[in-house]
């Protein structure tokens, strides 16, 4: 029996039940009247019965079997009225609850509706449109300006503004061109482009991004799995409950009542149907909460520890000077690039962007090449061994910095740039300035924060000393730790965890990864494209923009809460409902009328969080814990105090 | 080992569920079935998930089982 035909089931009883009280108005006949209630009874609770029979055919318990129990007896006592009473709103109150829960869980579903249907590929010379997931890797996609683009991909030629809204939240569109990445699910607002095939069908974002949504759903609160043990225990118990109402009234209607205004309908759903709307409020602004317990953890967060490089700062990194020692500039720089073509990291992309934008040739390939994270890289270049990278690397393959070279780098780098070393397999050839700009929105979000609640902001960085400083003192962060290898990132994450603090590390999810996994909630930012972020965090930033931390945080806060209402309205109706019943103030078809209210109102409350805004709470004299330190102060490198 | 089966994952879409009493009975009579290596119940997007070996059992049977339980699917 599917939902149309239960419908029109309930209609008819709803006309039956019209037609009883006319009868009942008017005082035709007493026959008519019973005649007509016990028909809408039984036409009402064809569904129940049929649902009651399934289950204990495979000895299962379940409500249908206590409602159809409860009406059987309603009717063997000739309580008519209360038997089509109950039949009917039940049959009305699973109508309304799976309409209103539909609109809860809409988030999931208007993702969904976005993606992409067919694209428009070009095949051996020849234009077709196939279906979207027909699409393979390195086929030439061309999208037009109103359509939807299929795939994840590269641009390779044409320009065009792009509405990112399904996969960042972001409304604003992003323009792009040739080299950047597009995302299947976006749509070209206008222009035109063609782009090459990276991720299709279930490997894209976009898929990734509904199947992350569609398990954050199904992870449980605490409160949610509290709440579930209670109802293991609870139903047992109103049962022994109702056998003990029965033994001591001798009252069978009274304790079939009871029963079935006991069932802990409301109280099961409370918790996740504020959750649902939670994290669909967060998937469809690009926050993608990974379950209940998240939400919880993310309510309560009182410490972040950011990342610099991607997250406090743009994370794209320009070459800001050149310095050849015995060579000539562009030399070093034709070298750097060469080696670095290869590299994923940034501040190698940094300067094969100058490279390009010089009009270099890049001739040579590089061979033999060894990432050494942390420290740099270690290529083979035309035969000749080539080391690009930090202090630590030169230190370790015995490199020495003459004087000359270390007071030119320490000037660099007190100015705020990144100094990067370029050596043979003896001694240093050049020298590489790259800086990278504070994001226009971090200072604002810092403050926020402070107004937030959260007490403690603590930055991170690979990066060397006065670069940090500058950076972190300009935003206002209490403790600045520099130069730690990936890994000391998580070590330190680690050290700042502990009594009373709940922390957040918020990163790019790349070469942070580990403290993402380490922190109480790791939250990656911008990670569009990056599947190990995607995964490894708990809370994923799709845009990449410091604005969603607001929002993700303000969300929790009003989720939790959220759920806590629903749960008590329903604990506070069954418990008003049992003693009404105990004391003969209601039957069950009233009881039936409220419990079903109380469970819409339960899943009407948690319908706000959908339209859910952040707002701007800055206070500027938020008060602050200023003097205590987090993490352990004797870290040599807490730069806070240099 | 893994290698030996061939694993197949089907989706299931569901009329809206409201009762999670149902995730139980469902879940309950596909892990039953032989052949079947887990079968989740995604309450909230009501859908099934099954993962299932496909020399021992259909896909349809499986949909014939949940239809069994009281479950109508609902074409994708």
């Amino acid at each position: 029996m599917n939902a149309k035909q239960v419908n029109r089931i309930m209609y008819a009883a709803g006309i039956l039940l019209l037609a009883a009280f006319a009868t009942y108005l008017f005082n035709w006949s007493r026959l008519l009247l019973d005649t007509l209630l016990i028909i809408a009874t039984i036409v009402a609770g064809v569904p129940t019965f049929i649902k009651a029979w399934k289950a204990s055919r495979l000895k299962m318990f379940s409500i249908e079997l206590l409602v159809t129990i409860a009406v059987i007896g309603a009717l063997i006592i000739g309580e008519y009225v209360e038997s089509a009473a109950v039949t009917f709103l039940f049959l009305f109150g699973a109508f309304l609850e799976g309409r209103s829960l539909e609109k809860a869980r809409a988030a999931l579903k208007s993702l969904m509706e976005m993606a992409p249907l067919e694209a428009t590929v070009v095949r051996n010379g020849l234009r077709a449109i196939i279906m979207a997931e027909e699409v393979v890797e390195n086929d030439l996609v061309i999208i037009q300006t109103g359509e939807k683009i299929p795939i994840d991909g590269r641009v390779i030629s044409g320009n065009a503004s792009v509405n990112e809204a399904a996969i960042t939240g972001e409304s604003v569109p992003a323009s792009k061109g040739i080299d950047d990445q597009v995302f299947s699910g976006s749509i070209l607002d206008s222009g035109y482009l063609e782009v090459i095939a990276e991720n299709v069908g279930e490997d894209t974002t976009f898929s990734k991004i509904i199947e992350l949504v569609e398990e954050a759903q199904e992870g449980k609160a605490k409160t949610q799995r509290f709440l579930e043990k209670f109802a293991a225990i609870y139903t047992p118990g109103i049962m022994i409950l109702s056998v003990l109402v029965w033994v001591v009234t001798r009252d069978v209607h009274l304790a079939l009542t009871f029963l079935v205004i006991a069932c802990p309908g409301a109280l099961v759903i409370s918790a996740p149907v504020s959750i649902v709307a939670g994290i669909g409020n967060g998937a469809r602004n690009g926050i993608l909460i990974k379950g209940g317990e998240v939400m919880e953890n993310l309510a309560k967060i009182n410490a972040i520890v950011f990342d610099k490089t991607g997250t406090l700062t743009k994370g794209k990194p320009g070459v800001t000077a050149i310095k050849g020692f015995g060579i000539d500039e562009k030399e070093v720089l034709l070298m750097a690039a060469e080696a670095e073509v290869i590299s994923e990291h940034h501040l190698g992309r940094a300067i094969v962007k100058e490279a390009e934008i010089t009009g270099l040739k890049l001739l040579n390939k590089p061979t033999e090449v060894n990432v050494l994270k942390g420290r740099g890289i270690e290529v083979n270049l035309g035969g000749k061994s080539l080391y690009i990278g930090n202090r630590k690397g030169l230190f370790q393959n015995e490199i020495p910095i003459e004087t000359e070279m270390e007071s030119y780098a320490t000037k660099q780098e007190k100015a705020g740039n990144t100094a990067v070393f370029i050596a043979d397999d003896k001694k240093i050839m050049g020298i590489i300035s790259i800086a990278d700009a504070i994001r226009d929105k971090a200072k604002d979000t810092i403050d926020n924060l402070k107004s937030e609640g959260i007490e403690h902001l603590v930055m991170l960085t690979g990066d060397n000393k006065h670069t940090a400083k500058i950076v972190g003192e300009q935003l206002g962060m209490d403790d600045i730790y520099a130069e730690l290898l990936p890994e000391d990132k998580a070590v330190k994450v680690k050290e700042c965890m502990g009594k009373g603090i709940k922390l957040a590390m918020l990163g790019d999810g790349v070469n942070d990864a580990p403290a993402i996994a380490t922190a109480d909630v790791g939250i990656a930012m911008g990670v569009a494209g990056t599947d190990v972020a995607m995964e490894t965090a708990d809370v994923v930033l799709m845009a990449d923009n410091l604005d969603k931390l607001i929002h993700a945080l303000q969300l929790s806060k009003a989720t939790v809460r959220n759920m806590k209402q629903n749960m008590f309205i329903a604990v506070g109706t069954v418990v008003l409902l049992l003693a009404g019943v105990l004391t003969k103030n209601v039957n069950l078809a009233s009881g039936m009328l409220i419990h079903e209210l109380s469970v819409l109102l339960v899943i009407l409350n948690a319908l706000r969080l959908i339209r859910f805004k952040p707002v701007n709470r800055f206070k500027p004299s938020a008060p602050r814990k200023d003097e205590n330190v987090l993490c352990q102060k004797d870290m040599p490198l807490n730069v806070k105090n240099i | 080992m893994k290698t030996l089966k061939n694993i197949k994952t089907t989706r299931y879409q569901l009329e809206t569920l409201t009762c999670p009493s149902c995730i139980t009975r469902i879940e309950g009579v596909l892990n039953k079935e032989p052949g079947v290596e887990k079968a989740k119940v995604l309450f909230n997007s009501s859908r099934v998930k099954v993962e299932y070996d496909e020399e021992k059992v259909s896909s349809n049977r499986l949909a014939e089982l949940i239809e069994k339980v009281g479950y109508p699917i609902l074409p994708s």
